[in-house]
């Protein structure tokens, strides 16, 4: 329990130093939410759909969580590179908790990330559905976070350099983002609807959006149940990954 | 009683061969030296006996664990200063000793107070709260031996500990380590390019090259045997004749090793 609260606490710790990190990874969400939101907004609310911005803000929220997390799980092949790995990897402590430590310290920084946008999505005129769901939105982002680092951490497990890094980004993190509703709606059966069916991240945002804006896609159940599936998966497949780990 | 038995340990990187087909074994609490020019096996060998990289044949044994059956409690056995560097940067220097101390779990009254008597012993102390990435090269080797030595395993793999170091730190280091061997029992295993630092600490040395031990023995055994005076003298008559023209090899074989690696 204290080796996974080292490595928890030393994830913090490498975020809270590196304030740029901090602002960089925040600025674009807050672009996409001011473009998108006061672009789109009329166009929205002329089709019948209502504010944009209550719309928006949960899938932006989805949006800076995805990147922070998926960064945060391939921070692994940093400490690959800069050699800090083979230091965690010959103590003492089952690979299987260092992968949890680093794993829940990175979730914890990518939640941060979406209470930050949160609230700064106030300011562009956001309003939560109800007050008393929005500790519950905040346990959501949390698992949203949990999964999308051990996806970070599984993909990183498997590289060693950073030149794969763009790869993912254009053939795995932005797909995502783009394919799982965060900006428009699911309805309907078209192609995007089923493709979205596949996209664990649309099961983030749905929920998200229930919590936050009282709009769903799904019921919030299986959300619930799809995203808890997913996130088990994940953290299995990231620790496999991570036990396998050679220098 | 034997620490560390290998047996018939071979490693290779796709066809080219690392380690070919060693084995040696190291007695509870004693010295010993494994020396070898560049690229020879060295840093292979210890990274396979200190569970970060799988043998493509032969059995390890440390402290009475198969390493690839029971990685969890060979871990528990050993401690290890790497060669290269293997130090958090956005850390401090306390903090990075803090780190090691809990994982290898120290307890809290003999951490606090290891910490600040190695920090001062690496003339670190007054520097404890600085980021490490403001350290410089030396520095941070000394850092990296004090951590190394927070915790008192059984067996301690030191990979050419004293590269970069001066001659009053490399004194003081092996003397401290002379004292944890004699009080603690504490078995060394240690790689280094210095020959009088082996031919002066280690009580037994094996001479490794091109993936083979070519001789293993004392000080006076390897030289009695290679009819030579120094120990320097006789690890260069068992690897060293055609070293030049080796060097290229070595290298091409390392670039070798490295793009196999990368796939």
């Amino acid at each position: 329990m204290k080796t996974i609260y080292i490595l928890w606490l030393r994830q913090l710790k490498r975020y809270f130093r590196s304030k740029s990190r901090m602002f960089g990874s925040l600025a674009q969400p807050l672009l996409f939410l001011l473009a998108l939101g006061f672009g789109f907004g009329p166009v929205f609310a002329k089709a019948g759909q209502g504010n944009y911005i209550q719309f928006l803000v949960p899938g932006i929220i989805g949006m800076s969580i995805i990147f922070t997390s998926i960064f945060s799980g391939m921070e692994i092949i940093w400490d690959r590179q800069f050699g800090f790995l083979k230091e965690t990897l010959v103590a003492p402590v089952s690979r299987f908790n260092i992968m949890i430590g680093r794993t829940f310290g990175g979730a914890t920084i990518a939640t941060m990330q979406g209470i930050i946008v949160l609230l700064l999505s106030l300011l562009a005129g956001f309003r939560p559905f109800s007050l008393v769901l929005v500790p519950l939105a905040i346990l959501v982002m949390f698992l949203c976070s949990l999964l999308f680092t051990a996806m970070g951490t599984m993909i990183a497990s498997n590289l060693d350099d950073m030149q794969g890094f763009q790869m993912i980004m254009n053939f795995l993190v932005m797909p995502l983002f783009f394919l799982s509703g965060a900006i428009f709606p699911l309805g309907g059966s078209g192609v995007l609807a089923v493709v979205a069916k596949f996209d664990p991240l649309s099961y983030s945002i749905d929920l998200l959006r229930h919590l936050l804006s009282n709009i769903n896609n799904f019921t919030m159940g299986f959300d619930l149940f799809v995203l808890s599936i997913i996130t088990l998966v994940f953290l299995g497949l990231g620790s496999y990954f991570f036990s396998k780990i050679q220098i | 009683m034997k620490i560390i038995e290998v047996k018939n340990l071979t490693k290779k990187f796709g066809n080219f061969i690392a380690v070919n087909n060693i084995s040696f074994e190291v007695e509870k609490g004693e010295i010993f030296a494994f020396l070898g020019p560049n690229g020879a096996g060295k840093s292979t060998t210890i990274k396979m006996l200190t569970t970060l990289l799988s043998p493509s044949e032969g059995e390890l044994t440390l402290d009475g664990h198969n390493v690839k059956k029971n990685p969890n409690e060979v871990r528990h056995s050993f401690g290890i200063v790497f060669q290269d560097p293997s130090l958090d940067d956005e850390l401090t220097a306390y903090e990075n000793m803090e780190f090691h101390g809990v994982l290898y779990n120290v307890s809290k009254k003999i951490r606090r107070k290891r910490i600040e008597q190695l920090l001062n012993f690496v003339e670190l102390w007054d520097r404890k709260n600085s980021l490490v990435k403001e350290f410089s090269g030396g520095m941070k080797r000394r850092l990296e031996i004090a951590r190394g030595l927070l915790h008192h395993p059984k067996i301690l793999f030191l990979d050419e500990p004293t590269l970069g170091l001066d001659p009053q730190t490399r004194n003081h280091m092996w003397e401290y380590l002379r004292e944890l061997n004699e009080k603690e029992n504490i078995t060394i295993f240690f790689t280094t390019h210095y020959m009088e630092e082996a031919e002066k600490i280690a009580g037994r040395i094996a001479i490794i090259d091109h993936g083979n031990i070519v001789m293993s023995g004392t000080s006076d055994e390897l030289k009695k045997n290679t009819g030579t005076d120094s120990l320097e003298e006789a690890f260069l008559k068992l690897t060293g004749k055609d070293i030049r023209k080796d060097e290229a090899n070595t290298i091409d074989r390392m670039r070798m090793h490295r793009n196999r690696w990368r796939k």
